[in-house]
């Protein structure tokens, strides 16, 4: 493939989908970023539901350790966690593996990324959902108990529904966050966008043309979501007073 | 009909099962021309990669091409994300103590890289209080540090940042390797600026030469080093080195 100097192509060009054109490496770039930022809220929402009850309900062993989890990994900065579970964990891993006559195995790059954000978004959803647990009036938790509820039945019609509105706004913020964290698996070389982008624009110089677009993708998700939150925030709060009045 | 197709995705499903998983090239996953770089469909390309293409062919080797950072590329190979290196990685004493290496398959000398009429040499004197640019982990930033004590050093995370910096004034000098040096002279950027001279050699820093890193004792040596025998042998080498170079990059023989 022949293409001309990038200089003498026109920005549109440059993003284009022509053989010439970036476009499709950004867009490939961009799909990796939603895609990890999708597992890793998913995973994370998981670990955060059940990490919130067992902080709230659980026994004395799993609150120590739920509180052991969030106080580090909260304190940790996302970039080193990456660093850890890239370079650190699999070396550890491959070490144990070799030692008991293993083969050994390697983390692919998505998958680290995946895992590491979703650690980080567990971590930080505990803490949203177990305040909008709090928040539910005890009343209504006592009255459910009084009729004879059992506790599953209690989170599934008591707990649950009274709690969701008061997490989407903190939930939708994770999510923003989750989207724009995909950005330091840059470091490990992992073509999300960010690093899609720094390798277009260096090989071509046309550093504007190609932040610009990427900051548009992210500008594009960010709205995207905020507009989703609000509608389910609305839902949510069906039937509830307006706290305005 | 049906049953054979059955029978066809069985056998390719125990096909690729019985293949041993695809050797990960590690590539730092910046652009690096005219070794690697990535196109504007995201294909890895350069003079490397054509020749990795025919090593792999010669060792029957089934090569997958993992962009990885560069500041990280040795731990990823200790680690087992990568099996092999293969990203204008000098040999040198210093990585030795933690990687192996194959045969080396180019070497060219380093270079000096200044703003055009700067006056700079390629000797300490000349560089003597001027800061220059170099990418971080190489052989080119402990040549810096070792013989040109009284510049300042401004360490990158890859190449192409420093020229960036040069280009844009904020550095004097770039010290890379001499190809790569020409080829970014060549490109509009590259028009601020002029090649003033290679740097005395010193092989215990600058090493024996460019190869694939290893993991320590892995058996790989032995057919990649084979491999880079017969892809020299049968004139495949001078070939690829053809369509990028006008020059023979392999340097003297060890």
């Amino acid at each position: 493939m022949t293409c001309p100097p990038p200089a003498e192509l026109s920005s549109l060009t440059l993003l284009g989908f022509g053989d010439c054109g970036w476009g499709a490496t950004l867009l490939w770039g961009f799909g990796n970023s939603l895609m990890i930022a999708l597992g890793a809220y998913a995973i994370g929402f998981c670990i955060g539901v059940s990490g919130a009850f067992g902080k709230l309900y659980g026994g004395p062993v799993a609150k120590d350790l739920l509180a052991v989890y969030t106080t580090i990994v909260r304190a940790v900065p996302e970039l080193v966690l990456i660093l850890i579970l890239y370079y650190a964990v699999p070396a550890l891993l491959n070490q144990v593996l070799l030692g008991l006559g293993y083969e050994r195995i390697n983390l692919p790059q998505f998958i680290t990324g995946v895992v590491v954000l979703a650690v980080v978004q567990g971590a930080y959803q505990i803490e949203v959902l177990r305040g909008s647990i709090l928040a539910v009036p005890q009343g209504q938790i006592e009255a459910a108990r009084a009729m004879g509820m059992s506790p599953v039945m209690l989170a599934r019609r008591i707990t649950l529904p009274l709690m969701t509105s008061n997490a989407i706004p903190g939930l939708g913020n994770l999510w923003l966050n989750a989207t724009k964290d995909t950005a330091l698996l840059a470091v490990i070389g992992f073509t999300e966008l960010t690093k899609a982008t720094f390798q277009a624009s260096a090989t071509t110089k046309a550093f504007f043309t190609f932040y610009g677009a990427a900051m548009a993708l992210y500008m594009a998700i960010s709205l995207v979501s905020i507009l989703l939150f609000g509608r389910l925030e609305k839902v949510s709060r069906r039937g509830q007073r307006d706290a305005r009045g | 009909m049906k049953k054979l197709a059955i029978a066809v995705a069985v056998s390719m499903m125990f096909g690729t099962a019985a293949l041993a998983a695809p050797l990960k090239i590690g590539v730092a996953a910046e652009p690096y021309p005219p070794f690697t770089s990535p196109d504007a469909s995201g294909n890895w390309v350069g003079w490397e990669i054509d020749f990795l293409g025919a090593v792999c062919k010669k060792a029957a080797l089934d090569c997958v091409i993992t962009p990885t950072a560069w500041d990280g590329i040795i731990p990823a190979l200790t680690a087992g994300q990568i099996d092999v290196i293969m990203s204008s990685m000098s040999i040198n004493e210093e990585r030795e103590k933690s990687i192996d290496f194959t045969d080396k398959y180019y070497n060219t000398p380093t270079a000096v890289m200044a703003t055009k009429g700067a006056g700079i040499l390629p000797t300490p004197e000349g560089l003597s209080g001027k800061i220059i640019g170099v990418q971080v982990s190489t052989i080119q930033e402990a040549y810096v540090q070792a013989h040109f004590p009284d510049a300042e050093l401004k360490s990158y995370q890859t190449a192409d940042e420093s020229y960036q910096d040069l280009a844009a004034g904020r550095i004097d000098a770039v010290v890379a390797d001499s190809i790569v040096v020409a080829d970014f002279l060549k490109t509009e950027p590259g028009a601020c600026c002029e090649n003033v001279g290679n740097v005395v050699d010193d092989p215990v820093i600058l090493g024996r030469g460019v190869g694939f890193g290893l993991r320590k004792a892995d058996p790989l040596k032995e057919t990649l080093n084979k491999a880079i025998a017969d892809v020299r042998a049968d004139g495949e080498y001078d070939a690829i080195t053809k369509k990028y170079f006008t020059i023979d990059i392999y340097g003297p023989a060890n």
